[in-house]
């Protein structure tokens, strides 16, 4: 049954009827198909049982049927709206198990694809957040429109390089699949200048707001220990305090070698994470700089060309790998068994963690918050249900 | 601050478990009846505070095992804890009074695998509809199952 | 012509040049909020979409009618014509022009606003009616803010009432001959009480930041959100209604109404002048609703009982020393 085993918060407010709203699985602030059973009284949200699995397609069981060189543009579907992050984990896993080196300028491809990526999942989350706040035909709608436009300029540049604009499959085990084409390099640079300039007005306009942030200082405040006892990760752990990015605690490809700032925040809150989000968009673009400019020649991919999908074979092992998404924590435990196919591969989806932290924040606030909350705490449905 | 190479022999001395893996990553296979005191003492004594994630895998006649991944942040290593729950059993003892997260991991474990933990608050399916049956990874469920009125 | 004939002509009138304008305000909404998300707006339809509005019209009106099984059918068929009634009606006490209206009243401000909060009931019985706790949840909202925050509004519409010393319209427009008289230039209370008049009008008719009772993202649509085809274009008109009628009222007391460069001889300029003010107002209000994001229904509740009251009764405590001082301003 439904109603059994929400965490109710006992409000002490006698006299009153409590109502069950259902914020349904068809929602416009539900970031993707999500449904949130709120037990109200009057405008106070007392608990919330939140049911997933409307996007369930089963991908664990689906990575034991094909093949490694056949699964990686599958496994953009997770996070689709990072879709190279998740790609990444991936091959990453594989790599690992497999004991499999990646050239150096396959690393440094890696790195400028996941953080124009992360550039372009934070526009996204900015607009949303903001369309949700202020609604569709208000001055949410403003924001969006002008995130949007940005994202549009980083999705027409993995246009040129990867023939796709939302998910890619640009990630194969041992490299990536394709090279920068002529000139890509200018136009990303370009690209990368002008979002820079555009952040700032972003910001401006935003912070000088003060109904912008009575909607979001002091809402969804969520404490560092159960931040880490929950398993948030990503903006979400780094708003609450705790300096964990996967890019400094155990760096991947290359990440060594570039020179950027893991932004940090006390407050937990949406402000806090907002905040966060917000200096992740300097820092992406700062790494995207760097990369260019040291962008070394050599081979994209230590394995040669797909030429049949059974051609990776991975020997017994068994491996995690983790990557900093633009959510968080993204991770691939794999258990290969010498064929072409794993035997079994979990995905840890950032999102799926994000998300078990809302019945604990979301009792006490309104319901105006749990749209603002859900707003900050950004997830992706792909990643929840997998 | 405890370091991952003191927290080997930290493990074999309290617990009698060997501690595997190498460097930062330190890997404990520990028997059901052992699992919920690995988890409290890696929480208390090992700090750590972070859960990164709880799985299972069917190892066909072996019967099924539990995987969990605790981090310890400030120290940089990682605890990998595994208990193998024997063949044809899928009783566990739930970490949920030591992770408040091992919540919906262990009900994603139930909906996919069948492990029923002792001591969850509210297991229940979370994925799949609450009428599905069958747990899909098993490595006895096929992939094309049909469960009507899906395809 | 006998007077009662001649009073349903000009109201005739007038309620179809308010019908038509409230149309091509949503196109003027719509184009202006278009070129501050830079983008176009409406296009298509008609030369740069000059007949979208028309379109819209006949969409709405071709629309099948579907009301809830379980809604209170006679309060929910009812509720867009108690909407729609009072917003219509408020028009009557306007003056376009002197001498151009259909009923200037000696208690003109007091009839505008005692019927303009009326829409509340409507308003209520079409959120019960629906028989849907998100539109329950809309209309509780809107109640406690509309009651919230008709008050200030009261309040701020009688500080030129008191600078006059007449309820009446027209004297209200009268007592502001030339631009330097126009009462938002009175010295600090003017101003003051023009942007009290803004936040309150912003409050009263639901725009954002103060929508929470819409917010489509939470509420999808709040009160309206089980009525369809005509209905729907009942209440969407009541709505656009009552916000230029209060644009309307902006311009008269604090705009100088039809004051304006050769005004004083020919009325229909100086009505096409107090048009051009009451689109000033109601693009202010617009420009307000495209920029800023909404904030929740007990913030609402605290700006109006903890700052715009006190705001108000002491701009009009305010104007009143200041009126015994040097008498009021104009006949």
């Amino acid at each position: 049954m439904d109603i059994e085993g929400r965490q109710v918060l006992e409000m002490g407010y006698a006299g009153a009827e409590r109502l069950t709203m259902n914020m349904g699985p068809q929602h416009p602030s539900s970031h993707g198909v999500f449904r949130a059973i709120l037990t109200l009284e009057g405008e106070t949200v007392v608990a919330v049982d939140a049911v997933i699995g409307y996007l369930h397609r089963c991908h664990e069981k689906l990575s034991e049927t094909l093949t490694y060189t056949q699964y990686p543009s599958i496994a953009s579907k997770t996070d689709y709206v990072a879709a190279m992050t998740s790609e990444l984990a991936y091959v990453r896993a594989a790599e690992m198990v497999g004991k499999i080196d990646v050239p150096k300028r396959a690393q440094y491809l890696r790195v400028i694809a996941a953080e124009l990526q992360r550039v372009a999942s934070h526009c996204l989350w900015l607009g949303t957040w903001c369309l949700d706040m202020g609604g569709a035909l208000g001055g949410g709608a403003t924001v969006f429109l002008y995130c949007i436009r940005e994202r549009e300029d980083v999705l027409d540049l993995f246009e040129s390089l990867t023939g796709a604009r939302l998910l890619y499959g640009f990630h194969q085990v041992g490299g990536t699949r394709y090279d920068i084409p002529a000139g890509w390099a200018q136009k990303c640079r370009a690209t990368v200048d002008k979002i820079d300039g555009r952040i700032n007005e972003f910001e401006a306009m935003l912070e000088s707001n003060a109904f912008f942030m009575a909607r979001t200082q002091g809402v969804g405040t969520v404490s560092r220990e159960l931040a880490q006892e929950v398993g948030i990760s990503g903006p979400l752990i780094r708003g609450s305090g705790v300096n964990y990015d996967i890019r400094r605690a155990e760096p991947y490809s290359s990440y060594e070698d570039f020179d950027f700032k893991v932004p940090v925040e006390t407050a937990g809150d949406c402000f806090a994470r907002y905040r966060v989000r917000m200096i992740e968009f300097r820092e992406s673009i700062k790494i995207v700089r760097q990369a260019l400019d040291g962008l070394p020649e050599g081979p994209i991919s230590s394995r040669p060309g797909v030429k049949s999908v059974g051609q990776v074979r991975i020997p017994k092992g068994e491996a995690y790998a983790r990557v900093e998404g633009a959510r968080g924590e993204v991770g691939c435990y794999l258990i290969a068994d010498g064929s072409a196919k794993p035997y079994r591969m979990k995905w840890r989806g950032a999102s799926f963690s994000n998300l078990a932290v809302l019945p604990h924040i979301i009792p006490g606030h309104k319901v105006a918050d749990v749209v603002a909350i859900m707003g900050s705490v950004d997830p992706v449905f792909g990643e929840v249900d997998r | 601050m405890l370091t991952h190479t003191q927290a080997r022999p930290l493990i074999q001395e309290r617990l009698g478990l060997a501690a595997s893996g190498e460097g930062p990553l330190l890997v404990v296979e520990a028997p059901p009846d052992q699992w919920l005191a690995l988890g409290r003492f890696a929480k208390a004594e090992l700090g750590c505070g972070y859960l990164s994630f709880v799985s299972a895998v069917d190892w066909k006649e072996q019967g099924l095992e539990v995987v969990a991944r605790v981090e310890n942040l400030e120290a940089g290593f990682a605890l990998m804890m595994k208990c193998k729950l024997g063949a044809g059993e899928t009783r566990c003892v739930s970490l949920v009074p030591v992770w408040r997260g091992a919540d919906w991991m262990e009900r994603e474990c139930y909906d996919m695998f069948g492990v029923r933990f002792e001591g969850h608050p509210d297991l229940r399916r979370i994925l799949l509809p609450h009428d599905w049956e069958g747990h899909p990874l098993l490595k006895s469920y096929a992939v094309d199952t049909p469960h009507p009125p899906y395809r | 012509m006998p007077s009662a004939l001649y009073a349903f002509v000009v109201g005739f009138i007038v309620l179809n040049a308010v019908v038509g304008m409230v149309t091509y305000v949503t196109l003027l909404e719509r184009k202006f909020a278009a070129r501050m998300q830079s983008r176009i707006g409406p296009y298509r339809v008609g030369p740069h979409g000059l007949l979208q509005p028309i379109a819209d019209a006949l969409k709405l009106m071709m629309k099948e009618d579907v009301v809830p099984r379980l809604a209170d059918r006679a309060v929910y068929n009812l509720a867009p014509i108690v909407f729609l009634v009072p917003c219509m009606l408020i028009f009557a006490t306007l003056p376009f022009a002197p001498g151009l209206g259909v009923a200037d009243l000696n208690i003109g401000i007091l009839f505008f606003l005692a019927v303009s909060a009326m829409e509340i009931v409507g308003l209520f019985m079409g959120g019960w009616g629906s028989n849907n706790k998100y539109a329950l949840l809309s209309a509780m909202r809107a109640v406690n803010q509309i009651i919230s925050y008709d008050l200030p509004f009261l309040f701020i519409a009688l500080v030129p009432v008191l600078l006059t010393g007449s309820l009446k319209l027209s004297d209200i427009a009268a007592a502001q001959p030339d631009v330097l008289h126009w009462f938002i230039f009175y010295p600090v209370i003017g101003q003051l009480a023009f942007i009290a008049y803004i936040v309150a009008t912003l409050a009263a008719e639901n725009r954002v930041p103060f929508d929470i009772l819409e917010a489509e993202s939470e509420l999808v649509a709040g009160f309206r959100v089980e009525y369809s085809g005509m209905k729907f274009a009942l209440i969407q008109l009541g709505e656009y209604a009552h916000m230029i009628a209060t644009s309307f009222l902006g311009a008269l007391l604090f705009l100088g109404a039809w004051d304006g460069p050769g005004a004083a001889g020919s009325p229909w300029l100086g009505a096409f002048y107090f048009l051009l003010k009451a689109m000033f107002v109601f693009l202010l209000v617009t420009w307000i609703r495209w920029s800023f994001v909404r904030i929740r229904v007990d913030q609402i509740l605290a700006i109006s009982w903890k700052l715009l009251m006190p705001v108000a009764l002491l701009l009009l405590m305010a104007t009143a020393v200041v009126v015994t001082w040097n008498g009021p301003v104009g006949g």
